[in-house]
Parts: structure tokens; sequence; C-alpha cells
């Protein structure tokens, strides 16, 4: 059943996204594919709204991913079921287990789950600028999002280089739909 | 005062206004909870982004479960919370009823094409981020890059193992490492 399979899927990213947001993203993007939820592409476009829309990233795409499969009870349900893990967590570390994270197996065990999350989110990153920017294989439009990759890197990566702290993410995403209207409509 | 209202209040103001999710949002809360409202301490702000640092989950949710929990247990939390996802809930779900009507037109989808690559380069900014913060040593970088060619691996050859896999993996070995470590820096102690 559907909310079933929303619940488990979600709530096992709820438990397993370290590192926030993107860390939760290589997480939703195995859940949603491997249940053929939504294709690469909507999910793509639904991390880029996410990240311009209000509240929690990972939030956000709960109840998009939830919305599109089962309605109202759908996005209720993946919310819920992303943010549940985290709820309770707190709730033990606070309440009860305050030694918890400061014990050294535990510490142990993290020493070794972060680095990890930051190579799937580089991994996850490379991969998705590799699919929609550079290769695209038998496709006569190639230089279109070659151009705007590059286009959009220089002026993202650079202006971080200039002004300190760069522009921030909304801002490149509102000038890479101007750049997308552009290069696509020539 | 009731502060249960206040608290959802307070929350859902956090949850409505900040952009960017994440880092983004622990500015807004610290102003909100420590400055304002003076729930909570500087110190205990600090202590919070630790926690939600080694705690899996949305670091949004993390605090709001903390300072709801803090000022009013359970009932508090459970405010806090509901608080800070209602609005992005609402607003999200508004737009997962028209987005497939809105891609049938034909400017928005180019843009979109264009807002495709803008989320990759987020994505790749962000682990730069998280790379420059790992600590520089050899272990974190060995499990760095072994996550980072597996992942590779999986996505090229479109194997289906789960990221979590490699993350409990990791965990595992790193454990076994320091329990080994310890052993053996027992056993020269005995000597």
């Amino acid at each position: 059943m559907i909310l079933m399979e929303l619940f488990i899927g979600f709530l096992k990213v709820g438990c397993f996204a370290f590192g926030g947001a993107y860390g939760a993203i290589p997480l939703i993007r195995d859940v949603v594919l491997s249940y053929g939820w939504l294709d690469d592409e909507m999910l793509t476009y639904m991390i880029a709204v996410s990240e311009s829309t209000p509240g929690p990233i990972m939030v956000n795409l709960a109840t998009y991913v939830g919305s599109s499969q089962a309605g109202i009870p759908g996005s209720l349900v993946a919310t819920l079921a992303v943010v549940l893990p985290s709820f309770i967590i707190i709730l033990l570390v606070t309440a009860m287990l305050k030694g918890l994270l400061k014990s050294p197996y535990v510490q142990a065990v993290l020493r070794g789950v972060k680095p990890c999350m930051t190579g799937i989110i580089l991994a996850t990153g490379v991969c998705m600028i590799a699919r929609n920017g550079i290769v695209i294989p038998g496709s006569s439009l190639t230089w279109r999002p070659l151009i705007l990759t590059l286009t959009l890197g220089t002026v993202y990566f650079g202006s971080g280089k200039i002004k300190k702290g760069g522009i921030s993410p909304i801002m490149l995403i509102c000038l890479s739909a101007l750049a997308g209207i552009a290069v696509y409509g020539l | 005062m009731n502060i249960l209202p206040v608290l959802f209040l307070s929350f859902a103001k956090i949850g409505l206004f900040t952009f960017g999710g994440g880092y983004a949002m622990i500015a807004l809360i610290e102003d909100t909870c420590v400055e304002k409202k003076k729930w909570i301490t500087h110190d205990e702000m600090m202590n919070i982004t630790v926690i939600a640092e080694s705690t899996p989950g949305p670091i949004a949710i993390n605090c709001a479960t903390y300072v709801g929990f803090k000022q009013k247990g359970f009932a508090g939390a459970l405010a806090a919370t509901t608080g800070m996802i209602l609005p992005s809930f609402c607003i999200i779900f508004a737009i997962s009823v028209y987005l497939d009507r809105f891609l049938e037109i034909t400017w928005i989808a180019h843009a979109f094409q264009g807002i495709k690559i803008a989320a990759g380069i987020l994505i790749l900014d962000a682990a730069v981020r998280m790379l420059k913060k790992m600590p520089k040593k050899v272990l974190p970088r060995v499990f760095m890059l072994c996550a980072f060619t597996a992942m590779l691996l999986i996505n090229i050859f479109s194997v289906r193992i789960s990221s979590i896999i490699l993350m409990l993996t990791a965990g595992l070995v790193s454990l076994i490492i320091f329990m080994a470590r310890k052993a053996s820096s027992k056993g020269g102690d005995g000597k």
C-alpha cells in the first residue's frame, strides 16, 4: 500500500540523513527512484523548488513526494515520517540520555558516518551535474546545458571568491531560471 | 500566558521566513529563542547545533524539538515542531497540486532547465563546504574517498545499493577500528 511505503521510505530518510538537507538528498533519491515515485528530472526540479520555498528542505521534499503519490494523506504521512526520527532522538537525548552522544563508542561510529556522508553528497553532486549539464548522449541540444553549467558554475563559485559568502542559493536559482529562459528561448 | 501557542507561533514564523533550510534557519532560531524570548542561553544554542550535527534529520526540527521540550516538556516539543513544519507544508502542498500544469508552459519549462543545473551546483557546493570542515586526518579522508567512489560506481552502473548500507558500513568499520586501537593500547599497558 502506497501510504505504508511512503511512511517506511521517508522514515529511512529521517533516520539516516546526517548533515542536514544535503545529506538527505542522496537518500531521498535512493528511495524515490527505487519505488519509482518520481523520475530523476522531476526530483531535481523539486530540489530546486524546496530550496526556494521557506522551511526545511527535507520536509519540503517529503511533503511534495507524498502529495504527488497520494494527495493530502500521502503528504501528511511522508512529512510525519521524515520528522519523526529526529523528534524522538532529540527527546531521548535531552530527556534521558544526556551522555549518549559523548560516549566514545557513539563518537567512533559518527567519525565513520560523517565523512562517508560527505563522500556520498560529493558523488551525488558530481553525478547530477554530469547528467544534467554535460553528458546527454544522442542529443543535438548538448551545448545548451553545457553553456548553462559553465556559466552558472563560474558565476556561483566565482562570486564566492570576489565577495565573502558570494551569491545566495536562492539568488543562484533565480539567475538559473532567467538563464534557462534565455538559452532555451533562443 | 500559556506558552504553547507562543511556541507554536514563534516557530511558525521561523518556518515561514527562512529560505534555504538548515543553517540559514539557525541564525533566525538563535535570534528568536536566545535574543528575544530568552528561552535558552547562547551556550545551549551552541550545544543544540552540535547535537543536531550528530543526529539525523532536519536541523531546524532538531532545534524546535529541543527548545519546545525545554519550555514545556513533550507538549512544548510537539507545539514547536508542528509550528516549524506547518507553513512549508501548506506552501509545498499548494505547489505540488499546480507544478505539473506550470511545467506545460513553455517559458517555465525553459526556466526549469536552468534551475535543474543550479540544483546540482548547490549540492556540489554543500559537499565542498563539508569537505573543508572535515578533520584533516587520514582516516576520515579514506572513508570519504571510499564512499565517494562507491557512490559514483553505484550511480554509473545503476546498482541497487542504498547509500544507507554505505553509511552503516562506515560506522561499523570506524567502531571496529576504535575498539581494536583501544584493545591494543590496553594490551600495551599490561606489559
